[in-house]
């Protein structure tokens, strides 16, 4: 396992190799019928890692997440989550996924339910946190982002960056060790981008353990320990993000990004 | 019988409010909406008086208003008629309840996935079947004769009258139902279903509340449907409006009590028709302004 200087940094009590590894991923395959979308996956994140996906639509990079939250059933292979199986017959698969937080790309807030209730629906049903409490703690981190004063809007007034924004807090009220981001800036305007990939950063400061899926080659190169290039359905390379974008040494890692600098996305 | 009804006084006032409803869709407004709705207005004047005059002058008028426009006969049956109303009233507001209940319960086993529940969607999905196949009035025979005559007794008919009625309509509104959760997108289930909530809580939080907002307009049609349909449990000897009717029409030798059932229903139901188009207007001008 190779981890860079700033997540060797952020575990420093402990020697890396001794850190059990937050997610641990291996021969991981899916197919959807007859199209195989991951054909063996191996991929191991350390606890407080920051690790971006890259890769071109249908590589496997959203797929790859929605397996780790076991939205999608998986064919074969492992996923441990904190050394436990995760994908092991008879796992309580709602234990799981309450420590796991995923924010989609097309927001999915409950359109019926004001932000509030959006944030505090799984504390309330899922942990049975008071909702008092569960109010309380949400309009902490609705403020935390500078949302608390939509805390009684209904999502459809607010803006698609306020929105994404609403959707990182109500997976952070699960308090999660672990939140999968897919590719959540691309259904937003250009001008709303920064707004959401700030709330990323101080969560990656904070120290959340994090696996994103991202188009803004920028802002996986600031943000990242380490990147993977994902490329049908395996991940081709990895490694820091410095040496992925400036020397990669696979060929298809090398087109992508002269295509993504091409198409001026970097 | 049609142009005994339109010709009839004091019914002509609900056909010209509706020409009149042209201004709603927004192109006409002021002046341009006045013009139009005199234009409306004095074409269907035009219209059923001629439909009137035809009908009057026509050879047999004389003895279709004595047998079905008799004044007396109206005002003798009227009071009779309201009353047995009332048990049609009762029938449906007890049916309505249970087929929102029950058909909510087949809808949602009918949406559950998962190998294990395999025989619970296979029961659900062949109560609907068969009670939308099967024509309401056999149900009706079949309950209303066929369980007493198993030797249950001191059940009344209008028991098995509502019992009936919910089997019928249930099996229709859990349709309704379920084309609502199929229309709720599957990443709301998936939004729900990531933060941790079981399938159940899923639905009862998340997607059920949307789908059942959705699905107002066409419940509430299948309500009007249940009004009428109450009448069917005559058969089974439920003295209720019709039946009391059909009392009424021995009694006389004269068809207006048939007339008189007709304007009660059309008083109870169209005003329930119009709240339907109200608030299907209402959902689609609401998702005009949210559509993105």
């Amino acid at each position: 396992m190779s981890l860079d200087q700033r997540s060797v940094r952020t575990t420093a009590a402990d020697s890396p190799d001794t850190v059990r590894p937050a997610v641990e991923i291996a021969a991981l395959r899916k197919s959807f019928d007859k199209l195989e979308v991951l054909r063996g996956i191996d991929l191991v994140v350390a606890p407080h890692e920051v690790v971006c996906l890259i890769g071109s639509s249908g590589s496997g990079k959203s797929t790859l997440l929605r397996c780790i939250n076991l939205i999608e059933p998986i064919d074969s292979g492992r996923i441990l989550i904190d050394g436990v199986d995760i994908t092991a017959p008879k796992v309580d698969v709602n234990k799981i996924r309450r420590r796991i937080g995923i924010v989609f790309q097309a927001f999915n807030l409950f359109p019926h339910m004001s932000v509030l209730d959006n944030v505090t629906l799984a504390p309330r049903k899922v942990l049975r946190t008071p909702s008092g409490r569960a109010a309380e703690e949400a309009t902490e981190l609705l403020a935390r982002f500078g949302l608390e004063d939509k805390r009684d809007e209904f999502p459809d007034r607010l803006s698609g960056g306020q929105q994404q924004r609403v959707a990182i807090v109500r997976a952070l009220a699960m308090r999660p060790d672990l939140m999968l981001l897919d590719e959540i800036t691309s259904a937003l305007d250009p001008e709303l981008v920064a707004e959401v990939l700030n709330v990323v950063r101080e969560l990656a400061g904070a120290g959340m353990t994090m696996i994103i899926a991202t188009h803004e080659m920028g802002f996986a190169r600031d943000i990242a320990d380490r990147v993977g290039f994902l490329d049908a359905g395996r991940i081709l390379e990895q490694g820091p993000p410095d040496r992925i974008f400036t020397e990669p040494t696979e060929v298809r890692t090398r087109q992508f990004l002269d295509r993504v600098i091409a198409a001026g996305r970097m | 019988m049609a142009g005994a009804i339109s010709g009839g006084p004091g019914d002509s006032g609900l056909l010209i409010g509706l020409p009149g409803g042209g201004g709603r869709y927004g192109r006409e407004r002021g002046s341009g909406a006045l013009r139009s709705t005199l234009v409306a207005f004095v074409s269907t004047v035009v219209f059923l008086g001629v439909v009137a005059l035809l009908v009057v002058n026509a050879p047999g008028w004389p003895a279709v208003q004595e047998s079905f426009l008799n004044g007396r006969v109206f005002a003798d049956s009227l009071p009779l008629i309201v009353r047995a109303f009332w048990v049609n009233v009762q029938l449906f507001l007890v049916s309505e309840v249970l087929i929102l209940g029950f058909g909510l319960v087949i809808a949602v086993l009918r949406s559950l996935p998962g190998s294990v529940l395999f025989p619970i969607r296979l029961i659900a999905t062949v109560y609907v079947d068969v009670f939308r196949a099967l024509p309401g009035i056999l149900i009706i025979y079949v309950l209303g004769f066929g369980i007493p005559g198993l030797g249950v007794t001191g059940v009344s008919k209008f028991v098995f009258a509502i019992l009936a009625l919910t089997l019928i309509y249930s099996a229709y509104v859990s349709e309704v139902y379920r084309a609502g959760i199929n229309s709720i997108h599957p990443s709301q289930d998936a939004a729900a279903r990531s933060l941790g909530l079981s399938r159940l809580q899923s639905m009862r939080h998340v997607v059920l509340p949307q789908a059942v907002r959705r699905v107002i307009p066409p419940l509430l049609n299948d309500f009007i449907g249940l009004q009428k349909d109450t009448v069917l449990v005559s058969y089974i000897g439920v003295v209720e409006i019709f039946r009391q009717a059909q009392i009424r029409q021995s009694a006389s030798f004269n068809f207006t009590p048939y007339i008189v059932v007709a304007l009660v229903f059309l008083l109870f139901t169209i005003p329930l028709a119009r709240l339907t188009d109200v608030l299907v207007t209402r959902d689609q001008r609401r998702r005009a302004t949210t559509a993105r």
